[in-house]
């Protein structure tokens, strides 16, 4: 009687897809881990750096201040989010990696890939869905550690001028600084997609998350290392590693903006991102599900 | 209800992993409204078979066909009126039922949460539908197992081993439910056990699989329940032999081959058949009850599993 009045299958939308993945992803303990770990690790630092009076900001300008006159509050809000976005950036991946490595090997270990994949929807589609979850997650975490960066250090010590120490000081004047840290942390985010494709990538070989895990934040290091070997020949693979663009955020707080290199890096991030997710497809599709 | 549409078919089915077959020529065949009973010890290749039905597994060779379309090559449109589960009825532990079957059912499109509620009713889940699957007993979850296999009406479903671990009160729910899923809603049935027992107390047809290839298949009542056994006799004289069968009522059938003869009798001990022989002066050389087609089942099926 029901086989009649059975309806007719219509594929589901990559939407609603989405929306269960980001549902498991966000119901699960482990995605918390990263949230939780900057909730705490960045006011305690802020806090930190509060009560070293602004040390830190008075030994980098000491030879500055002889020559020039600085006004106003460097020890600022923006400065203690920019500081930190600087130490915690090779950390970031670590908590990136703790879910995206999970996405795919996660199904696997809880057995719960045999419901998804004996389903009416491609397993093209399935990937997509968690891939785009996965890409959620990285901005969210990405965006998440900015906002209370600068939020946290807005109570503590209010808004104003940017210092930068790189090749040279720049000083961004405090009501331009907001827009150059969204740009920033937008960077950041498209740097933090590329490390999500490589730790999902990992993801679709094996049935535990902790071998992703592992292998993102290896071949992070070792490609850091390769890029900071001074030998020639090594040096040459640089524009070959995605970890060499890794660091465009930065690029956000220069004088002027070099737009064309940013772009570049951002195109170069997408194009290795894509190729991760390629090679994941690739994999994916055609695996034999034993688990 | 019967009707002889085939359902599911398989054409020289076979996977194998490096150098090992696990599965190899497998010509299944079952119709709509059977209950098709897929016995074989551990390791036979059963759950390799499965997986292939549903696409986990790739066939080294041979094809899939559900409705008279390969599976591979219509995979939406066919797993869309399947319902499966595969081994052990693993579910997302930190969500709750409910939660497990939407996200399941998302994969096929919207749907109500009328009909959710409706399968969280039918296995007996609905009062405990919005706690958290690790809250669960193994029981519970073996229901929501099938509970996932019947959303969206599924024509045909797929279960693995699903009385696997349950108790004794769980196993006859679970059988209860199948019997009730095929003659209330006419789902065509495709189950898997390596109990002999299980197989005969649910199904109406049945293949045997052993050592990656399928023995034999067809109705549990014409394979299993006659009960006949078949002795093997070498007596003397022949054809005084064979006078003295024919007047013994529970011989059924004779027929020799060479100086042998088979003789087919009904469930009786073939003690009975050697001790009338002697009675009538019958010089017995050999008598071998050969072994019925259920005891060949419980000796492959029993043994320890088929894993080398």
């Amino acid at each position: 009687m029901s086989i009649e009045n059975r309806a007719v299958y219509h594929p589901p939308s990559l939407f609603l897809l989405l929306r269960h993945e980001l549902i498991k992803t966000f119901f699960k303990w482990r995605t918390y881990i990263g949230f939780i770990t900057l909730a705490v690790v960045i006011p305690l630092v802020e806090v930190a750096l509060k009560l070293e009076g602004g040390t830190m900001v008075q030994n980098m300008t000491r030879n500055l201040s002889r020559d020039f006159l600085l006004i106003g509050n460097l020890f600022n809000a923006y400065w203690v989010t920019y500081t930190l976005m600087m130490s915690l950036w090779v950390h970031v991946p670590f908590l990136i990696a703790l879910v995206a490595g999970d996405q795919l090997a996660g199904e696997a270990t809880s057995g719960t890939v045999r419901l998804l994949l004996t389903r009416p929807s491609s397993r093209s589609r399935i990937l997509l869905s968690k891939y785009l979850a996965t890409l959620v997650y990285a901005a969210l975490l990405v965006i998440f550690l900015g906002a209370v960066g600068v939020g946290v250090g807005l109570i503590l010590f209010g808004p104003g001028d940017l210092l930068v120490v790189g090749k040279e000081f720049i000083i961004i004047p405090a009501a331009s600084v907001p827009a150059r840290l969204m740009l920033g942390f937008g960077f950041a985010v498209v740097s933090m997609w590329c490390v999500s494709s490589l730790a999902f990538l990992f993801s679709s070989l094996v049935e535990n998350a902790i071998g992703p895990i592992i292998a993102t934040m290896a071949v992070i290091i070792v490609f850091f290392v390769i890029a900071n070997l001074p030998i020639e020949s090594v040096q040459a693979v640089r524009p070959y590693l995605f970890t060499t663009y890794m660091n465009v955020w930065m690029q956000a707080f220069e004088m002027p903006i070099r737009w064309g290199e940013i772009g570049s890096s951002l195109l170069r991030l997408s194009g290795f991102s894509v190729g991760f997710y390629l090679v994941t497809w690739y994999i994916f599709v055609k695996k034999d599900v034993l688990s | 209800m019967m009707s002889s549409e085939i359902v599911l078919q398989t054409f020289n089915l076979g996977k194998k992993y490096r150098h090992r077959w696990a599965v190899r020529e497998a010509n299944l065949l079952v119709h709509r409204g059977e209950i098709f009973g897929f016995l074989g010890p551990n390791g036979a290749g059963k759950s390799t078979t499965i997986r292939m039905l549903l696409t986990l597994i790739r066939p080294t060779t041979g094809r899939v066909e559900f409705f008279q379309k390969n599976v591979l090559m219509h995979r939406a449109d066919v797993l869309s009126r399947l319902g499966g589960l595969v081994e052990r009825a693993d579910f997302y532990l930190y969500l709750s039922g409910r939660r497990n079957l939407e996200s399941i059912a998302a994969l096929g499109g919207n749907i109500s949460k009328k009909e959710i509620d409706e399968v969280l009713h039918l296995v007996g889940l609905a009062k405990r539908a919005d706690d958290r699957v690790k809250t669960y007993s193994h029981g519970m979850k073996q229901r929501l197992g099938i509970a996932q296999a019947l959303l969206r009406q599924p024509e045909f479903i797929v279960l693995d081993e699903p009385t696997t671990g349950l108790d004794p009160q769980g196993i006859k729910e679970v059988r209860e439910l199948i019997g009730r899923l095929s003659a209330e809603r006419g789902i065509t049935v495709f189950l898997s056990s390596h109990l002999l027992s299980e197989i005969e107390q649910v199904a109406t047809n049945m293949a045997v699989i052993h050592r990656g290839e399928i023995i034999v298949q067809g109705k549990v009542g014409e394979l299993l329940n006659d009960g006949d056994t078949v002795v093997r006799l070498i007596a003397r004289p022949m054809d005084y032999t064979k006078r003295v069968l024919a007047r013994l009522s529970f011989v059924k059938r004779v027929v020799a081959q060479g100086d042998e003869l088979q003789v087919t009798i009904g469930n009786t001990d073939s003690s009975l058949l050697s001790s009338m022989l002697m009675k009538s002066g019958i010089e017995i050389a050999t008598i071998t009850p050969l072994r019925s087609l259920e005891q060949y089942f419980l000796s492959i099926t029993e043994g320890a599993s088929d894993v080398d």
